[in-house]
């Protein structure tokens, strides 16, 4: 199969006005993956589909990753000069890096038996930007996929033919597999509710005669 | 539910589940129905989510693998190698060789007992009431014995580690082992000249539910079902993972995508299965059963991401995870194939009847342990 690559220049090249990153690998898997933008998504997609080189007519995986707001430290290693003498001290730079939902694809081709290629596409925060293109309409097995993301994490797709949760039921709120999810503590209903569990009820009911 | 243009009366709207034999678990589909054919079918699951992947995310790597047991906890095993497999591609973990056999053995077993099992709920679907599946639950009694002597567990192995396996074969196991492969493909036999030409299983499953080749490319269908419908596409051989590339055999292929080529696939792929445990039982080498330098306590793997696939009896069983370098995974996720075998369930059951909708659901194999994970 072609390289990372050579695929985002053949992309550009077809798609012009398409904005596609590769994202490194540093775990011995070394799976990299192309992170493009949400506008050019679904021309992308139809791209690695049809292609008679690629052909990735099969997707495989399609889940969601959720970045929230967070301060990361890279380390770098330093040359300084201390009293003469060369010395490597190491500098950790902190950075802050803003929140975001994000869609990872792992494409394959049952035409060709390789892959994967890996498609990651990111929302501009978590809050009220959180759509993305669906890719359902280019594979078919997206569909119960993109449903469970929207219900777990929240994430919009436009141009999904069915986008209702899945896993949840029809009128609960949150997001459950966001880092920030906080569980219900009414668990006065379990069947042998006790210690914590009673504690944490007490003080529940406590916050709901108080409002 | 019911379509807009439903008010002429004659259409009716059926709940077949959660509770209901036919479903094979907590399981419910929606259908719409004009006489007796269908019209329209929505799957509805969730029921017995727990949100595994979140737990997951909560524990430790190694304190996820005997919840993997939990996802389809008719193949335990296989769960436990596709896991094993995604922290070893994201560690860089070797497999010592003893071990690698030890999967491949454990994993062809699974493969018999789930498919042995599926063929007969599938007759109990249509009808033969009990005694099929009697026939499948002797067969997998043997093999369960085989897991209890191994891992000490029937369903719930919790058996394989990153790196390798958690403890040796115990003595007399291969032996025993042999025995039981050695009989099984009398069993097929046996099964075979019961059902295969069985009038009521050929007029109840031939060119019932069929599935293009086009259609399960495109959603994703893998497994049993994806090779009824004449795709070549079975990751032991496109994937070649642990050691199976060391091994003879073929990939059977149905032509016409019905419920009695599905049928058909998994009495040959336990025949193939039988094949390759009848090569790798008497080859299996001596020597260390997990790699030596893998860390069980405080395993940290570096910050990166990786996808592991295997070959489970169901379909495609993947698992994506990413690593931060902390000592819980940053995310954690199960590509269940039982739950993406059912995206095209609506497709193959329009216009058929709703006696037929129970057999075809038979004929997917879903464990909803699995599907709402």
């Amino acid at each position: 199969m072609e390289t990372l690559e050579q695929i985002k220049s053949r992309i550009t090249h077809a798609l012009p006005g398409a904005r596609i990153e590769i994202i490194p690998n540093d775990s011995p898997a070394g799976q990299r993956s192309l992170l493009v933008d949400a506008d050019h998504g679904a021309a992308i997609a139809q791209f690695l589909r049809d292609d008679p080189e690629l052909r990735l007519d099969y997707c495989s995986n399609a889940t969601g990753v959720d970045w929230p707001e967070a301060v990361v430290k890279t380390k770098i290693k330093k040359q300084v000069i201390v009293e003469g003498v060369e010395k490597e001290i190491e500098e950790t730079l902190e950075t802050l890096r803003s929140g975001c939902l994000e869609t990872v694809y792992h494409l394959y081709s049952m035409a060709k038996k390789h892959g994967p290629v890996i498609l990651r596409l990111r929302t501009e925060n978590r809050s009220d930007k959180n759509h993305l293109p669906s890719l359902t309409p280019v594979w078919r097995s997206c569909e119960f996929q993109e449903r469970e993301i929207f219900d777990l994490y929240g994430i919009v797709f436009d141009g999904h033919p069915d986008l209702r949760r899945i896993l949840m039921w029809e009128g609960f709120v949150d997001h459950p597999m966001r880092k920030d999810y906080v569980g219900p503590d009414d668990y006065d209903y379990e069947p042998t509710p006790h210690d914590d569990v009673l504690e944490k009820t007490k003080q529940h009911q406590a916050a709901e005669v108080k409002a | 539910m019911l379509p807009k243009d439903a008010g002429d009366g004659e259409s009716l709207e059926v709940a077949m589940g959660p509770h209901h034999p036919s479903t094979h678990g907590v399981f419910r589909m929606d259908v719409v129905l004009d006489g007796e054919r269908v019209v329209k079918l929505k799957p509805v699951f969730g029921y017995l989510h727990r949100n595994h992947e979140k737990i997951a995310e909560g524990t430790t790597y190694l304190a996820a693998m005997p919840y993997t047991d939990r996802l389809d906890y008719f193949c335990s095993l296989t769960n436990n190698w596709a896991y094993a497999l995604a922290v070893e591609k994201l560690a860089g973990l070797q497999v010592p060789e003893r071990a690698e056999y030890i999967r491949v053995i454990t994993a062809e077993l699974t493969r018999l007992q789930n498919h042995a099992c599926l063929i007969g709920f599938l007759a109990q679907d249509m009808g033969a009431s009990g005694t099929p599946l009697m026939y499948a639950f002797r067969e997998r009694e043997k093999i369960l014995d085989l897991f209890e002597a191994l891992s000490g567990a029937r369903m719930m192995c919790n058996y394989m580690r990153f790196g390798g396996c958690r403890c040796d074969l115990p003595d007399g196991w291969l032996t025993q082992a042999q025995t039981v492969v050695a009989e099984f493909p009398r069993f097929i036999d046996e099964f075979e000249n019961f059902l295969t030409g069985n009038e009521i299983l050929m007029s109840r499953t031939q060119g019932i539910g069929r599935m293009s080749r086009e259609l399960a490319i495109n959603a994703g269908i893998t497994g049993p079902l994806l090779r009824a419908a004449g795709v070549d596409y079975d990751l032991r051989k496109v994937d070649k993972y642990g050691i199976y590339d060391r091994f003879q055999f073929r990939v059977p292929l149905g032509d016409h995508g019905d419920t009695f080529d599905r049928y058909m696939i998994r009495i040959l792929e336990m025949r193939e299965s039988v094949k390759i445990l009848e090569q790798a039982l008497p080859k299996i080498p001596a020597g260390p059963i997990v790699d030596p330098k893998t860390k069980l306590r405080g395993f940290r793997p570096k910050a990166g991401e990786a996808y592991g696939r295997i070959e489970a009896p169901k379909g495609e069983l993947g698992f994506y995870l990413i690593s931060d370098g902390g000592p819980n995974p940053y995310r954690y996720r199960v590509r269940p194939p039982s739950l993406i075998n059912l995206t095209v369930l609506e497709d193959i059951c329009l216009g058929q009847m709703i006696a037929d909708v129970v057999v075809i659901l038979g004929s997917v194999d879903i464990v909803l342990g699995e599907v709402d994970r």
